[in-house]
């Protein structure tokens, strides 16, 4: 641990104290924000009695299904687009804006379809994740050596392998980064879904808990998203960061 | 040439997408889904109309002040963190897994402090865009070249001279890449206040709609929307193409 680690730690732990030292002063109403340890509180006995422990497995499988989905299917796309230069050409513009246009506004026209059930909440994690994975596979490929292919053709080997041992390990660093972003963008869509309507889940769960004015269930809940999603995101760009570091000794 | 050549690629998308509405709206039926054609003619008549305008205005203006919070707080943050090394360095990881995060779980919250207002509605959207704009104008400052630094001192310029002859036209092009990311979820994040819980905008008029089963004004009102985003969005692109050109 270095110096700037213990600082950002430090910051974090000050404006946690910052929040519990003036819930407890009465600084800001209870009623508002409870102060952080009676969240944590709150959390652990949530868990301990198995409450809401259905909705949490349904959530988080929700998540990485779409999350699995978005990334096959991204990478599926990702390469057939690749191996065709003129559709990608007339797509271009398409991915420019996907991420521009706020998707959720068609969340309700899929409800219509589907019904309020798991299918539209997986299809809006898929919608939010796939294209950013199809991006990256795009950016991926893009950025293989040439020198690779013709090692390959020198060494005559078939496109399978060509495919496998050369294009894969080359393109890895951006396929990873889409993988980084398809399961954040997949967290963010399927909770965004939940919350706005959905028949069962975290987001309905917290949501419920807001119009009950049921505060320790809906900061519990809360904290347990954010610590969940912070996890995950951290483990993703920790393994991302170490794959890099071995690229760095592989090359030097 | 080319110019021409884009436009037909994306006439021949647009066609591609109403052609695959139309598929999907002979699939699930009518009530489910209406086809492009009645819900362009019913657009074509709710747009003009007044309850359209009152609660495309009530967007409006809440994605005007969560944009100006925004660019205002993401600037300050940026620039901030650009020039003060060690602050980038504690800060800019609290950044990102803030950027990541799913920030609808913090709508109640949120509602908590503001109710039902404006304010919590643009306090929300300011919470989607601050984000983009500081982390995109803090990497700007902090990938100027050091020559740029270097020739700025060999010239004697002072702070303010170093400001806005040096700092400013070189880290442009990324803060407005950082701006146009801003807008978007600014954007998005007023219409996700709006669809959780509001009386007002257009956001609470799609779930409206979903709720009372009129698919042609729910399908206009997202038409809207889109056209909206995506000609912003084609817009601050051109500006960002502009300036990296110029550069």
């Amino acid at each position: 641990m270095n110096r700037v680690s213990w600082i950002r730690i430090a910051v974090v732990a000050i404006a946690i104290g910052l929040l519990e030292v003036c819930c407890r002063l009465g600084l800001i109403d209870t009623r508002v924000v409870i102060p952080p340890s009676q969240m944590a509180e709150a959390l652990a006995q949530l868990l301990i009695s198995g409450r809401v422990n259905p909705e949490i497995a349904r959530t988080f499988g929700i998540v990485l299904i779409a999350a699995v989905i978005s990334v096959v299917a991204g990478f599926a796309l990702g390469v057939v687009v690749h191996a065709l230069p003129r559709v990608r050409q007339a797509l271009d513009p398409f991915f420019a804006t996907y991420y521009a246009v706020p998707i959720f506004i068609f969340y309700p026209v899929l409800i219509v379809i589907f019904g309020l059930s798991v299918m539209p909440i997986v299809l809006m994690g898929v919608a939010t994740a796939i294209v950013a994975m199809v991006i990256s596979t795009l950016n991926g490929l893009d950025r293989v050596p040439q020198v690779l292919s013709k090692v390959a053709r020198v060494h005559r080997m078939g496109r399978t392998a060509t495919a496998l041992l050369l294009k894969l390990p080359a393109a890895a660093p951006h396929l990873f980064t889409g993988v980084k972003l398809a399961v954040s963008y997949a967290f963010i869509g399927v909770i965004a879904s939940e919350f706005i309507l959905a028949p069962a889940g975290l987001g309905r769960v917290i949501s419920d808990a807001y119009t009950d004015f049921n505060n320790r269930q809906m900061y519990a809940l809360m904290l347990l998203l954010i610590i969940v999603a912070t996890m995950v995101n951290m483990l993703l760009h920790v393994l991302d960061q170490r794959w890099a570091e071995r690229r760095g000794i592989a090359k030097a | 040439m080319t110019a021409s050549k884009r436009a037909a690629d994306t006439l021949i998308i647009v066609a591609l997408v109403l052609l695959a509405w139309q598929a999907l709206h002979q699939m699930v039926g009518a009530t489910a889904l209406p086809g492009p054609v009645p819900t362009l003619a019913y657009l074509a008549e709710f747009v003009p109309s007044e309850r359209f305008a009152e609660n495309a205005w009530a967007t409006l203006v809440c994605f005007f002040y969560a944009l100006l919070l925004s660019y205002g707080i993401g600037l300050a943050i940026g620039v901030w963190m650009g020039v003060h090394r060690l602050s980038a360095a504690v800060g800019e990881p609290i950044l990102i897994s803030l950027y990541t995060l799913p920030k609808v779980t913090l709508y109640p919250v949120v509602l908590l402090i503001f109710g039902l207002s404006v304010a919590g509605r643009t306090t929300f959207g300011a919470m989607h865009g601050v984000l983009p704009v500081a982390l995109l104008t803090m990497s700007a400052i902090r990938n100027i070249p050091r020559v740029y630094w270097k020739s700025a001192q060999a010239l004697h310029l002072s702070r303010r001279q170093t400001l806005v002859t040096v700092l400013f036209p070189a880290t442009l092009p990324e803060v407005v890449a950082g701006l146009r990311i801003g807008f978007t979820l600014t954007l998005l994040g007023v219409l996700l206040a709006e669809m959780f819980a509001a009386k007002h905008g257009l956001g609470s008029l799609i779930i409206n709609a979903m709720q009372l089963l009129q698919g042609e004004e729910m399908l206009s009102v997202a038409v809207v929307l889109f056209i909206f985003a995506a000609v912003a969005n084609a817009l601050l692109l051109w500006i960002e193409h502009q300036l990296h050109r110029r550069v």
